[in-house]
């Protein structure tokens, strides 16, 4: 071994000795070569990392530059209405707001018992290998295609009508494998220390789940919820199949009434050629926009003490 | 650890034990465990119930349109009065928007993840990480505005005969949307490689370019590859975007000037029109609907196919 290592070694140096200046300048030119490419990946993901951030300066810009004249208590508190000074968006926030409150109260119990489900109980059974996969799959599904179902088996084949309760599954079964994910990740996280010291002081599998395992994900849980609360705020597409692009001026009062909601309110606005009424859907693009936003501020904080918290 | 100092000493306090045993805790244990599951099933019925519906409704659909001609007509004429059912100029306009917003997406999104693992620092990271996560929350109907009345008319400063809706300002628009998903999971992948391996390159006198490309991109490739079928499929339901911007007239073309209609739009168009149940153009968004949901089914199969693989390897 030593002696071929020796002999490959001494016959490098012979190489290198005799075709010593070529070899410099090629590794000069590699060199050369080396730099030229380092800056040039350095040059491009700047480029890249500027464009996300330049598109959003320039998106909230446009926003706000066009919408700011528009915004009014009139946008808060009156009904849609052909009549673009006295237009609102009223019933479109009093939807958004019963539709996805509603579908979060039906997602977040479904959610979370079925990560518990799923890393509790049958990690690896039949079962649960098929409901993770469907899982999965139900995440790809496209958001219209919920509407689509929505409308034919809820409104058409169980009567329910074109209603805010219909709107609510569709939007509850959209953001049921974000939750049910994190769900899952969190429990994941919870020490398995902390079942087995459970179960030495002769604790139930159930009383495990429920005063262990429970206790410690409802954090991220409400963090989770908080995050499908605004992805289901911005949905727009099955709310569009389910309700239509109807006119409502009146408020929704029980889960069976028609509805809309804010993102199909600026749809409405957006698809009308007239000035104003763009700039009244950059106003109502701003309404939405602050509200998200509270929403993901409100997530953060949360994360961050949750972070902080087990840092500790 | 908190917690349980925190019960131990509540116990010792009022002496009630945390866990207590009653005799119909075995009945309890059982309940809550089907409990639990029959949550879990919902999943189930509800791909069941999405399957079901799409396919009994394109069912009687296909009653009246033969298969081949919906799948290779190249007219849709839905609420004309000399109706055609061809899906050929949707799934041309789908395709169309998707190629033009992945070609935006996968080089941004990668790059960006590249920049946030390998090269920023940790202030920088503190400021693109929430301009993508809030990219990332902005709704459709957001950029569909902004395809409309933004992209478009800066484009249509370069390319005088651009349509003022057409397929390239929504897939840019749909680019931007995808950038945050395709780089928020490249980055992950990216922080799996192993450090050794990277050392190894650092060790061997590589430059970070070097590291990056011969080793980073190399050893995440099945993942990058994974993720960019995700994006794909993200696009190809995209609906509002190409509502809004992308013109609703089926074209059969490849012309990203002109305007066309996606699968995606042809359902939200006539969810805005009229569609009687029961009536043919009704049957046919579910076709397309079946349609649309079998391409994204196998892009989920074939990625989380790959997925499996890498985390084999990993």
């Amino acid at each position: 071994m030593s002696t071929k290592d020796k002999d490959s070694n001494s016959s490098r140096g012979g190489v290198q000795v005799i075709e010593g200046s070529v070899e410099k300048d090629k590794i000069r030119r590699k060199s050369r070569y080396a730099i030229i490419s380092e800056y040039g990946l350095q040059i491009y993901l700047l480029i890249a990392v500027c464009i996300s951030v330049m598109v959003l300066t320039v998106l909230l810009v446009n926003v706000v530059l066009n919408g700011v004249e528009r915004l009014s208590p009139n946008l808060l508190f009156n009904y849609a209405s052909s009549n673009i000074d006295e237009a609102g968006m009223r019933a479109a926030i009093l939807g958004s707001l019963y539709t996805v409150s509603l579908a979060i109260a039906i997602a977040l119990p479904l959610g979370i018992a079925t990560g518990l489900y799923l890393n509790e109980y049958g990690r690896d059974n039949v079962v649960s290998k098929v409901v993770y996969t469907t899982l999965t799959n139900l995440a790809g599904v496209p958001s219209v295609i919920f509407g689509l179902v929505a409308l034919s088996f809820l409104s058409y084949t169980l009567g329910l009508g074109r209603s805010i309760i219909v709107g609510s599954i569709a939007l509850a079964f959209l953001v049921l494998p974000l939750i049910t994910v994190t769900t899952i990740e969190s429990a994941r996280m919870v020490p398995s220390t902390h079942r087995l010291a459970a179960y030495a002081l002769g604790a139930r599998k159930y009383q495990v789940v429920f005063k262990v395992v429970l206790p410690q994900i409802i954090p991220t849980a409400l963090t989770s919820s908080i995050l499908a609360l605004s992805r289901a705020m911005g949905e727009a597409a099955p709310i569009l199949v389910i309700s239509g692009l109807i006119f409502v001026r009146r408020d929704p009062l029980s889960i069976f009434d028609e509805f809309t909601v804010m993102p199909l309110q600026i749809y409405n606005w957006v698809s009308r050629p007239q000035q104003a009424f763009i700039e009244l859907s950059a106003a109502g693009i701003i309404v939405l926009l602050l509200i998200l936003l509270t929403l993901n501020v409100i997530a953060i904080y949360l994360r961050n003490r949750l972070q902080r918290r087990i840092v500790e | 650890m908190i917690r349980a100092d925190k019960h131990m000493k509540k116990g010792n306090r009022d002496a009630k034990p945390l866990f207590s045993g009653k005799n119909n805790d075995n009945l309890i244990d059982i309940m809550v465990k089907y409990l639990l599951l029959s949550a879990a099933l919902f999943t189930i019925l509800a791909i069941i119930i999405i399957v079901y519906s799409l396919a009994s409704e394109s069912f009687n659909f296909f009653l009246h349109i033969p298969a081949h001609e919906f799948l290779f007509g190249t007219r849709w004429a839905a609420f004309f009065d000399d109706k055609s059912f061809g899906v050929l100029p949707l799934l041309a306009g789908t395709m169309l928007t998707t190629a033009i917003a992945l070609s935006l997406a996968i080089p941004v999104g990668i790059g960006s993840a590249v920049f946030l693992s390998e090269y920023a620092s940790s202030s920088l990271r503190r400021i693109v990480k929430p301009v993508l996560e809030i990219l990332a929350g902005i709704p459709t109907v957001v950029y569909g505005y902004f395809a409309l009345y933004f992209i478009t008319p800066n484009l249509q400063y370069f390319i005088p005969d651009l349509y003022t809706y057409n397929a390239l300002a929504a897939g840019i628009a749909m680019g931007v949307m995808i950038i945050p998903t395709i780089a928020s999971l490249s980055e992950d992948a990216f922080y799996a490689v192993p450090q050794s391996l990277k050392a190894a390159g650092y060790a061997l006198g590589a430059r970070k370019s070097t590291v990056v490309m011969r080793i980073v991109i190399p050893y995440t490739l099945s993942a990058i590859v994974a993720i960019i079928i995700l994006g794909m499929g993200r696009a190809i339901g995209e609906t509002m975007i190409v509502t809004i911007a992308a013109g609703l007239k089926p074209t059969l073309t490849l012309n990203p000037f002109e305007s066309v209609m996606t699968m995606t739009s042809a359902i939200a168009q006539a969810a805005t029109g009229d569609a009687p149940r029961g009536t043919i153009e009704y049957t046919s968004l579910f076709a397309i609907a079946l349609y649309l949901f079998a391409i994204v089914a196998i892009l989920n199969l074939i990625s989380s196919y790959i997925k499996r693989r890498w985390e084999i390897r990993v």
